[in-house]
């Protein structure tokens, strides 16, 4: 594994970040109506010193049947962090990857390049899944699990609501995204709802994603990431 | 050291809202943006070769589309030479009738349309909504949604929401597998509650079809169209493409409206600059020109940014004006979560209440907002008694009627009675008696007994592949004695063969007698005139029942 000074400099950050704070998945921001509001932001707030994520190439066809590929917006560790409410980037692709390789599946990151849509980020990367299950996700943490096969607009889970995503959420997306592989019905990671979450962080939603667009390479190729 | 009144006000709800200062550049600015074209026509041979000051070479699929089919080529040029002050003006004049404002919004372009309203602030925009709404009597529409898809639940909100007076019921999903379930469950529900209720499942728009197909739906709303060609193009969708969609529910005999709102382009990252108002004037004549009937709009799931920046509420109200001025049914808004300050929701709420629309919520809320799958709306079950004073103190008819608490409970129950039958009719997974208990006499998702998320996925899947339809659902009502739900059920099956309903502004009553723009027209010109709410519905509305009657005093 090639570890370049700045990606060093951030798993140190992380680590005395977590020393600080305990353990980082805790569980406490439920579903609770003001979870938004209790959501992560203070404990993420330092910001890491990684800035961005190793291109390996353009992103190729998948030819394993245990993998599932994720597939991030055009400003996911460019432009963008952090996620709506703060959440590093790096530590979100961490526990997605943890949650597939638990059930024994393999994961791979590439980055969109063409879209800033969410569908067609999911659908994309579940048409470059050798398995044909793919995550989407843009930079502000809005999520869907998708299947090559399926409508755009339809989808295996829709997780819609960016600022009540939780480290933890991620990682039981992760965790049913490599259980659809294996063939099985999982039951759906529980969608949580929080009505307030518009009023609070829609014009923010609005703004990141105007950023994450200008990133957009018109019919640019997918291009692969390191995963750690 | 900090002031205490400071401190105070900084931990009002109100403070928790998300504000934004306007950033034309990328259209985050809700009515008159720089960028905005200055209007302008030409017209030769009844083909539109310049519009808004664009020539006919340079358009983009939208303009094409707009100068096309939305625009009246016999009086343009002579209606866009009219000052855009006198056309405010005969807008809020009441002498002015309706029919004469649509023969003028028809023949006017987006960036005059706009121009227009310019002139306008909140009060004339509401007195001229008065009027130029389509239908005279104004309606409500509701939400029934739970975060578990139980369909036990949905079937007894369903009931419940039909009995307190909304005629118009739109579910959608937790998960999208369950739509079928879903669809069936509230169609079930409301014809329990009352006769007539039509509903919607807004999911995916071949599934969403698909259902209506089958009987399980009887209109759609959420056909959405953009002011920009990008977004239109990120959709896989052109203004055609969704014109077709259109023609395949009216080939049904379905009802469907389209879907757009203020904030929604700006949202996706393509406004090019214009302003939110502007754009939605586009969406607007898009839905004219398709030969549509109505339009859901008044920002709808991008609230929150209208509402972030200055006179976004008053942008979103000239939208629903907009709509009515070209003559469309407009499903006003009001139906997402906008503002944590319940000053700030209320108020944005009057601008439709007061003036009265189509359906003045397009979606208010008829379960708890933690269930509310659209992701909350602007008020919710627990607000019933504040909507229902508000419509006695101001003598405004919002469409809802109080109810008695015995009466609910009983179609609750009856409702969810009914569903327990069919699923088992239908060989669907079991509803115990216990769940049919609970739903009865919850609040929402919380008080319910949870049900085999995999089973009912795959019954669902298998629902949908088979070739049940509405017909199979109305006998086994009726091979179970629930024969008036079954009728009324076989009556809104027999109005997709007749068709009535597909006129604007359709809303059917408890006899399933159409009431639309055609039959109940609009003829608002001024006091005297319009709706007035007749006295056995002033007398439901007034009669709140804890009010203290005075011979029953206990002195």
């Amino acid at each position: 594994m090639q570890i370049d000074e700045a990606m060093l400099k951030g798993i140190i950050a992380q680590v005395i970040q977590d020393m600080g704070e305990g353990s980082w998945s805790s569980t406490d921001n439920g579903c609770c109506s003001d979870s938004a509001s209790k959501a992560p932001i203070g404990v993420y707030s330092s910001p890491l010193a990684v800035k961005s994520f190793e291109v390996l190439g353009p992103a190729r066809a998948g030819v394993k049947a245990d993998e599932v590929v994720i597939g991030v917006g055009p400003a996911f560790g460019l432009g963008q962090n952090k996620t709506i409410v703060n959440i590093p980037h790096a530590q979100v692709l961490r526990e997605l990857i943890a949650g597939i390789e638990e059930e024994g599946i393999s994961a791979r990151v590439i980055r969109i390049k063409r879209t800033s849509d969410l569908s067609y980020i999911g659908l994309d990367a579940a048409k470059l899944s050798g398995s044909g299950i793919g995550i989407g996700m843009q930079s502000r943490g809005t999520t869907v699990i998708h299947q090559k096969d399926l409508l755009p607009l339809n989808n295996l889970e829709l997780f819609p609501q960016s600022p009540l995503l939780t480290l933890e959420t991620y990682r039981q997306i992760g965790k049913n995204a490599a259980l659809y592989v294996k063939g099985e019905s999982p039951d759906p990671v529980p969608t949580l709802n929080d009505q307030m979450a518009r009023p609070k962080y829609q014009a923010k939603a609005a703004v990141l994603h105007i950023k994450e667009t200008e990133f957009i390479v018109p019919d640019g190729a997918a291009e692969e990431l390191k995963a750690f | 050291m900090r002031s205490k009144r400071f401190e105070i006000l900084e931990k009002r709800p109100v403070n928790q809202d998300g504000l934004v200062q306007e950033w034309p550049e990328v259209g985050l600015i809700a009515m008159n943006s720089p960028n905005d074209p200055i209007p302008s026509i030409v017209v030769k041979d009844g083909v539109v070769l310049e519009l808004d000051g664009k020539r006919r070479e340079e358009f983009d699929m939208i303009d094409e589309f707009i100068a096309n089919y939305a625009i009246d080529v016999t009086s343009a040029e002579a209606v866009m030479a009219i000052d855009s002050l006198e056309l405010a003006r005969r807008l809020v004049d009441p002498n002015c009738a309706r029919q004469e404002i649509v023969r003028l919004a028809r023949a006017m372009t987006p960036a005059k349309i706009v121009d227009v309203i310019h002139h306008l602030n909140v009060v004339e925009m509401m007195m001229a909504l008065q009027k130029m709404r389509a239908r005279k009597t104004p309606s409500n529409q509701c939400h029934v949604t739970n975060l578990q898809d139980n369909p036990v639940l949905l079937a007894a909100d369903a009931a419940e929401a039909a009995a307190r007076g909304f005629d118009e019921m739109e579910t959608t999903v937790a998960v999208v597998r369950y739509a079928p379930l879903n669809a069936l469950s509230i169609l079930v529900g409301s014809q329990t509650g009352r006769g007539g209720v039509i509903t919607q499942c807004a999911v995916e728009e071949a599934t969403e079809l698909m259902l209506g197909m089958k009987g399980l739906t009887s209109y759609a709303e959420t056909v959405s169209v953009y002011g920009t060609e990008q977004v239109f193009v990120d959709g896989d969708d052109t203004p055609w493409s969704k014109s077709f969609l259109a023609s395949a529910y009216a080939s049904r005999g379905l009802k469907m409206r389209y879907t757009s709102g203020t904030g929604s382009e700006v949202q996706m990252g393509y406004a090019e600059g214009k302003s939110m108002l502007y754009l939605e004037t586009r969406c607007i004549m898009i839905t004219k020109g398709a030969g549509v009937q109505g339009l859901q709009n008044g920002s709808i799931s991008c609230i929150g940014i209208p509402g972030a920046v200055p006179s976004g509420i008053r942008a979103v109200l000239a939208e629903n004006l907009i709509t009515t001025m070209l003559d469309l049914e407009v499903a006003s808004g009001n139906d997402q979560t906008f503002s944590h300050s319940d000053i700030r929701r209320t108020a944005r709420m009057l601008m439709q209440m007061l003036p009265g629309t189509d359906f003045i919520f397009s979606g208010y809320s008829a379960v708890p907002n933690y269930d509310n799958m659209f992701a909350g709306s602007n008020f919710d079950c627990d607000d019933l008694d504040d909507y229902l004073l508000l419509q006695r103190d101001l003598m405004v008819d919002g469409g809802l009627r109080p109810v008695k608490e015995d009466d609910i409970v009983a179609l609750r129950h009856k409702a969810a009675k009914a569903l327990q039958a069919i699923f088992k009719e239908l060989g669907l997974p079991q509803v115990t008696d216990e769940e049919v208990e609970a739903a009865t006499y919850a609040h929402g998702s919380k008080d319910v007994i949870k049900r085999k998320v995999v089973d009912d996925l795959k019954a669902a899947e298998d629902l949908m592949k088979s070739k049940v339809t509405g017909i199979d659902v109305v006998k086994a009502l009726a091979k179970n004695g629930f024969n008036d739900v079954a009728e009324n059920l076989l009556n809104l099956l027999k109005q997709r063969v007749s068709g009535d309903y597909l006129h604007t502004s359709a809303i059917f009553d408890k006899s399933f007698n159409v009431i639309s723009a055609v039959n109940d027209p609009n003829d608002y010109q001024g006091p005297g005139t319009g709706y007035r709410m007749s006295v056995e519905r002033w007398n439901e509305i007034k009669n709140i029942a804890r009010a203290i009657s005075a011979d029953k005093l206990d002195v």
